[in-house]
């Protein structure tokens, strides 16, 4: 798991999930996972359908709570994490299934992502003086950078679940950067995107990580954008880890050809 | 053949033959129509925000009412005891989220239906508890004189009570558009797990609209009570909010406006110039009925987001 980078953009250790069973009434979704991530890579995590992917990330920002074992983040242990801890230690995130607020305009949907950023009271807010209106401005401003930079100032105001999916798919991303996270989760970023959309995305993700530095988190089932974009993959099979290492360490590894290829186990 | 007539003819002739009449009643039912309007959207705010469909709304018009009305009649000034009833309101919302929501959280919604019924009968009792069953009279010194524009008389506390009930609603518009929580409202309104993930915390937000929803419930109360006295079938009459929730969906704000309006000037309409032909009361089945009509044609409402089955 130690083998040396000698990739200057990439430093120490910012998370790990250490030894985690997760399992749902009597159904163990994950057994006994440990793996790290360091600060300014890209990660990923892939395995077939129902390999207990989604459930790893779930586990990282705090919607499940796995039974066994922690998550450290940032030197600190978190046993366990919680959603609202994730969002304000600099963990975002976003959904395999497109999690926007549909009813809200672009511009809104991203302006949440600032939510933890901006302070003002109550009253200050329903009065709209003081550091609501300033901060309003503020944070629209950054809002707007993050807008020029995935290139959708055309569909500001237009209300989210009216934008066709890849777009869709933008804007949670996209409010996911408004947070600044230090660690960004991608739960299949690419899933139902045609060839030019995937290769957009794509750009984004390698333009987020190396502009922003900042560290990712990626799900992804097109193993031709797993193995360009990542520095290192895990490889999850029915909840157990199954490798571990640079995407041609692990597209060389038996096991892995063998559980994505259906050989008996 | 004479009830065909009295049905289909003779209210018609009438609303011809005096168009002044039919305006002043017109104008009248849509004053009441705001009272129910603004029980509607205490109704919205909560369903929007947390799923919650709560059944507790109109108690709140009751127990604010009381409150209001019982601190004045122990003697404290208007403004104090308007003051000490918003506190009450807002301590009751960090109650109800404190006590029952956060040990509900992610429970079916029936379940929460059915917390809030308790809430609504735990709300009465402690009304009555604390300052008895009896009717008392509502005066915050509204205007009681009349207006005449042209042939039709206006009240001018119904006025009164269109414009706060007006400014009410573009003020909560404004913080929902505007603001850092009015946003974050409407996010978790549109997806729980999102707004977590973008560190919004649904505890606080739960408080804040439950809170906005007393507040709203306050001022129906105020406005109600002044009008008709506070008396404890003001919980039942704030049911009427359910047709206009089904008129105009049970997510939509304007919805909720409009919804009101129509219920309100439709019975009082349909009391006035049909009520003869039916032996009248018309106006307790009006709404009901029509809600009733509105599920065949229209289940999601004036204003309700569409409804989509995918097969």
């Amino acid at each position: 798991m130690t083998e040396t980078n000698t990739n200057s953009r990439i430093g120490e250790e910012l998370l790990s999930v250490n030894n985690i069973d997760l399992s749902f009434g009597g159904v163990k979704a994950l057994t006994d996972i440990s793996f790290n991530i360091n600060k300014g890579e890209i990660r990923s995590i892939i395995g077939p359908n129902g390999a207990g992917k989604s459930s790893m990330l779930n586990v990282i920002n705090g919607f499940y709570q796995p039974q066994v074992g922690h998550v450290r983040f940032k030197g600190k242990d978190y046993t366990p994490m919680r959603p609202a801890l994730a969002a304000k230690s600099g963990i975002a995130r976003t959904f395999q299934n497109i999690a926007l607020f549909k009813g809200m305009s672009t511009l809104d949907n991203i302006m949440t992502g600032r939510y933890l950023k901006m302070h003002s009271s109550f009253i200050e807010q329903a009065l709209y003086i003081g550091r609501a209106k300033r901060e309003e401005l503020e944070h629209r401003e950054k809002v707007e950078e993050i807008i020029d930079f995935l290139e959708i100032e055309a569909i500001r105001k237009t209300p989210v679940g009216r934008l066709p999916y890849g777009l869709q798919k933008r804007v949670e991303l996209a409010r996911a950067l408004a947070m600044e996270p230090e660690l960004l989760l991608l739960d299949e970023p690419m899933a139902g995107m045609n060839l030019e959309e995937k290769e957009d995305m794509s750009r984004y993700i390698i333009d987020v990580n190396e502009q922003f530095g900042t560290t990712i988190a990626l799900i992804e089932h097109d193993m031709g954008v797993v193995m360009d974009l990542s520095d290192r993959v895990v490889v999850l099979d029915y909840g157990r880890k199954l490798a571990d290492g640079s995407p041609d360490e692990v597209s060389s590894n038996q096991d892995v050809i063998d559980a994505y290829l259906g050989v008996s186990h | 053949m004479e009830f065909l007539y009295s049905i289909f003819v003779t209210p018609f002739v009438e609303m011809w033959t005096a168009p002044e009449f039919l305006a002043e009643v017109v104008l009248g039912g849509l004053m009441s129509g705001i009272m129910y309007s603004l029980v509607a959207l205490g109704f919205v705010l909560i369903f929007k925000a947390s799923g919650v469909f709560n059944f507790a709304q109109g108690v709140m018009v009751l127990f604010a009412a009381l409150n209001f009305v019982g601190l004045i009649d122990a003697g404290l000034p208007i403004v104090v005891a308007l003051i000490a009833t918003i506190l009450i309101m807002v301590a009751l919302a960090f109650a109800i989220e404190r006590v029952v929501l956060r040990n509900l959280v992610n429970q079916e919604h029936i379940i929460l239906f059915m917390a809030t019924i308790g809430i609504a009968y735990f709300l009465e009792g402690l009304g009555e508890m604390i300052w008895g069953g009896d009717v008392r009279p509502l005066n915050i010194g509204l205007p009681d004189d009349v207006w005449f524009v042209g042939d039709i008389l206006i009240q001018q506390s119904e006025v009164f009570a269109a414009a706060v009930a007006g400014s009410l609603v573009i003020a909560l518009s404004l913080f929902f558009q505007y603001t850092r929580t009015g946003r974050a409202l409407r996010a978790v309104a549109d997806d729980h797990q999102a707004a977590l993930s973008v560190g919004i915390p649904l505890n606080h937000i739960w408080i804040v609209v439950w809170a906005v929803a007393g507040l709203v419930a306050l001022v129906a109360g105020i406005m109600w009570g002044s009008k008709f006295w506070v008396q404890f079938s003001l919980s039942t009459i704030a049911l009427k909010a359910l047709p206009v929730l089904i008129l105009g969906g049970f997510t939509s704000i304007p919805g909720a406006i409009i919804g009101g309006l129509i219920i309100g000037a439709g019975e009082k309409v349909a009391e006035v110039f049909w009520g003869a032909a039916y032996g009248g009361a018309i106006e307790e089945w009006f709404a009901y009925v029509l809600a009733l009509i509105f599920l065949f044609f229209r289940p999601q409402g004036l204003f309700g987001e569409k409804i989509i089955e995918r097969v």
